[in-house]
């Protein structure tokens, strides 16, 4: 009998809380993958988010740390400071990397702070239920935009990688998605790419994935992933936005 | 004989905590502490150390919690607003139960306040340093040889009970200039970490540092175990030192800068008849309860001399049960008191006087 798929030993036994249907659950799956791959996982510390990702430390199987909402990036950067030998990364919503740790997240790429930062773009709140993000469309209906995000009132949302690939201490950004199985694979590729880059300690490296939240957009999981194509893709376009290095470490 | 060195205040406590091993430093710049961050961005390239300029305070207390999680001796320094900052972290720190060492050089609020010395965060040091139910361990040193002495031992306490251990000083003991000696200063046998993050090596299970808990008597059980802990501190850690106490009638009570004003005021004070004596608080958390409630039954009055509108008044008053009267000498927003204004309190307290009045 031949395995076709064996769940990777990256991720611990514990039954994921997630909602039905939410892709948190598949980026996960990525991470842990591409370090077990790598054979990254015994050098592994990670951060989790304050954000529906809180519990990714009851997931992965490496050495854990919780950081306050919006930290993640200063708290890898004391981690990597002090073990330069470790894999660092930290798995961040929108919420948490892109408005209330802006800061941390541009200072830790402009000092080319030698981390791997997993973004999650889902444009909203989904742990609090359903608030605006940064990264909430226009006219997108949540809890606190009820009758739709009104640039006038919220402005507009906001682009990380875009922004991140002018930072010179960004060595790898990219964009990806995980609407498809075509998607995943290319999500996958972007991570093993981000680790890669750090393992041969070329600094800052960040992978958004556009992910869904079924529950807070009110929408069922296949009409979430084709609301995701149909109305994120186009705000928020796949692609590299830095890629200091080209094809060196990724060989 | 030992030889010594002239340093600024600032400087002492940075070297206090290079010799106690500490590798990694974050900071942002404010005044009057600057040369806290300047000496460790000297030194610490030179020992294989990091010293980071970070975005923020709050960056560089997050990054002092990440350092701590991966094992290593940690510190940041800033000054009172700062501070408000900083808060979230020293929350972080304690629920986590990491150890840490911050360095406060107040200066007078609130608000952007000014930059004059000043013991205004006394509150937020010893009562309320962010949220939840945590304490610090905060030491008052009040010469540039006890910065030295205090930011080492900072560490050692750290490490040994996982708390955050505080040094609370002001812009007069961080800017002055007094001769040092750093030769004494051995760390003690490094204390074991098996919870640090270090990397699983596939070898043992993971490591987690974690403050949340959502079921409220899981969430509890780790409070009350560290509030145990706490006590053993309290019973263990309290420090203070004594000058001229054993006759007095007057106990005034003073730390950090403050000491050393009362202490010529009492001298002063000695010289006119009046029985008087300093009680100086080394640790303001744990604060030296049983020595003043000691004190208590002999003298006849007390007189709390602070940069500060009376938040260590308080205390006092507490230790000593309100069973005597608690006179209070402040000046604050970076107002020194003088040696005269503490000795007029004095005497209004050797006269019985009421402090309310
Ligand atoms: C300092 C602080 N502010 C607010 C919160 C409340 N809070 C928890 S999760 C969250 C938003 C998370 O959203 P996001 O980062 O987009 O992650 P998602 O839940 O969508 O995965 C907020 C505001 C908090 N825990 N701490
Ligand atoms: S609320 Fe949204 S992001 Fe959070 S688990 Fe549910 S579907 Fe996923």
């Amino acid at each position: 009998m031949t395995i076709v798929f064996d769940k990777t030993k990256a991720l611990t036994e514990a039954a994921m809380h997630y909602c039905p249907g939410c892709t948190h659950g598949i980026i996960h799956r990525l991470v842990a993958e591409a370090l077990d791959e790598l054979g990254l996982l015994g050098r592994a510390i990670g951060v989790a988010p304050v954000g529906c990702a809180v519990f990714a430390y009851n997931y992965f199987n490496c050495d854990m740390v919780q950081a306050a909402h919006g930290r993640a990036p200063a708290v890898a950067t004391g981690l990597k400071r002090a073990r330069p030998e470790c894999m660092v990364f930290t798995y961040q919503g929108d919420g948490d990397l892109a408005a209330i740790g802006t800061a941390e997240t541009i200072h830790a790429a402009m000092r080319g702070e030698n981390i791997t930062v997993i973004f999650v773009n889902n444009a909203i709140y989904g742990m609090t239920g359903g608030q605006m993000a940064p990264t909430t469309l226009l006219g997108q209906v949540t809890q606190t935009t009820p009758y739709g995000r009104d640039k006038a009132l919220a402005g507009s949302p906001l682009r990380v990688s875009e922004m991140l690939g002018t930072v010179d201490g960004a060595a790898y950004v990219e964009r990806v998605a995980v609407d498809s199985v075509k998607n995943v694979r290319g999500a996958k590729r972007a991570i093993l790419k981000a680790f890669k880059t750090q393992a041969a300690g070329q600094g800052f490296s960040l992978v958004e994935v556009i992910s869904s939240c079924p529950t807070n957009w009110g929408l069922e999981p296949p009409a979430a992933l084709e609301w995701l194509r149909e109305h994120m893709l186009p705000v928020y376009p796949l692609g590299v936005y830095r890629d200091k290095i080209g094809d060196e470490v990724a060989a | 004989m030992a030889s010594k060195v002239l340093m600024k205040g600032n400087e002492a406590i940075a070297e206090g905590a290079l010799l106690a091993g500490c590798r990694h430093y974050f900071g942002y710049p404010i005044t009057p502490q600057t040369e806290i961050a300047a000496y460790m961005a000297k030194k610490m390239p030179k020992l294989g150390g990091t010293f980071l300029q970070a975005e923020s305070e709050v960056a560089a207390i997050n990054m002092v919690i990440g350092a701590s999680a991966a094992g290593r001796r940690a510190m940041t320094s800033s000054s009172s607003p700062g501070f408000a900052l900083k808060s979230e972290g020293l929350s972080y720190l304690a629920g986590c139960d990491l150890p840490a060492v911050v360095v406060n050089i107040q200066r007078g609020g609130p608000g952007l306040g000014g930059i004059q010395p000043s013991q205004a965060d006394y509150y937020h040091a010893t009562k309320s340093a962010g949220h939840g139910d945590f304490r610090m361990l905060v030491l008052a040193p009040n010469s540039v040889q006890e910065m030295l002495d205090y930011a080492f031992e900072a560490f050692e306490l750290a490490d040994k009970y996982r708390i955050t251990a505080m040094l609370l000083s002001d812009g007069t003991l961080g800017q002055m200039m007094e001769p040092v000696d750093t030769a004494t200063k051995v760390p003690g046998p490094s204390i074991d970490k098996p919870w640090a993050l270090t990397g699983t090596g596939e070898q043992r299970p993971p490591n987690l540092v974690n403050s949340l808990y959502l079921t409220p008597e899981e969430l509890e059980g780790t409070v009350f175990v560290r509030y145990d802990r706490y006590k053993v501190i309290e019973e263990k850690e309290t420090r203070y030192e004594e000058y001229l106490t054993d006759d007095a009638d007057i106990v005034v009570v003073a730390y950090g800068a403050a000491s050393r004003i009362a202490q010529n005021a009492i001298d002063a004070a000695r010289r006119d008849g009046l029985k008087t004596g300093l009680l100086r608080p080394i640790t303001l958390w744990p604060f030296p309860k049983k020595p003043l409630f000691r004190l208590a039954q002999k003298a006849t009055a007390f007189v709390a001399a602070e940069l500060s509108m009376g938040q260590m008044a308080e205390d006092v008053e507490l230790a000593v049960r309100c069973q005597r009267p608690v006179f209070l000498c402040r000046r604050t927003g970076g107002v020194m008191i003088t040696p005269e204004e503490v000795l007029q309190k004095i005497r209004e307290a050797a006269l019985g006087q009421d402090p309310a009045a």
